[in-house]
């Protein structure tokens, strides 16, 4: 059995760590296209703010809900991918093509820098859900040595 | 105010060093830790604040001091832990021995 951390001082920081986390998550997000960062790096920022409550105070304080529907949500982070590089493909361009996506009174350069987002949330729902699902398992591992 | 960065920086080099040499040298987890956790909190300030000044006043320097911020709060909190874990299976604390 894992026990949670019973220290006062890391559940104060994790308290006040963990929206910090998920904000630094969101700017890594929007700012992916002209800064350091991207879906990625923001996915594995999501899930170190699910994983950091899980470790500090254990799996009943966390959102233990996502234990099974962590790998769904992985799911639809990739359909939002495909989804919008397929989109372009049906319309006539090409594979990831944003320029041809259908977004009424939008210049092209527009189109791309909405699309290049849409995919990168993509990415992030993606990354975020399979980090919590792998740590997820892990955690099972090392719970069923008990059993 | 190129003096200003490289003095600031070359004193957060020194508490670096002092850190490594620290690790190093001394014998067990928690003076090692204790050499870590002092000296890379002063190293990192005075090498990010050296740098804040390299840069000028820009937004860069609002970054990097929530970067120092960040430092301060989750260096001693995660020496705290690992300290912890290392007292709780055992580890027994260095003593001069006896001659």
């Amino acid at each position: 059995m894992i026990q949670p951390l019973d220290s006062v001082i890391v559940h104060t920081l994790t308290r006040v760590i963990t929206p910090v986390i998920q904000l630094f998550a969101l700017y890594v997000l929007i700012h992916g296209h002209d800064s350091p960062g991207g879906g990625f790096q923001a996915g594995t920022l999501f899930a170190a703010s699910v994983i950091l409550p899980i470790i500090a105070f254990g799996i009943q304080g966390s959102l233990s809900v996502l234990e099974r529907r962590a790998i769904i949500l992985g799911g639809i982070g990739i359909l939002l991918f495909a989804g919008i590089g397929l989109l372009p493909l049906i319309l006539g361009g090409e594979f990831l093509n944003y320029g041809k996506l259908p977004i009424p009174g939008m210049e092209a350069s527009a189109r791309r820098h909405w699309g290049i987002l849409g995919i990168e949330i993509g990415v992030t729902i993606t990354v975020a859900a399979t980090a919590v699902s792998i740590y997820y398992s892990l955690r099972e591992r090392g719970e069923g040595e008990e059993k | 105010m190129l003096a200003v960065d490289t003095l600031l920086i070359c004193i957060g080099l020194f508490f670096l060093t002092v850190a490594a040499i620290g690790i190093v040298r001394l014998p067990d987890v928690f003076s090692r830790s204790h050499a870590l956790s002092i000296t890379d909190t002063l190293g990192t300030f005075f090498v990010l604040t050296g740098v804040a000044f390299y840069q000028g006043l820009t937004l860069a320097d609002v970054k990097i001091m929530l970067i120092l911020l960040a430092l301060w709060h989750l260096n001693p909190v995660i020496s705290h832990v690992i300290l912890r874990a290392a007292l709780r299976n055992g580890v027994r604390p260095w003593v001069k021995e006896k001659k």
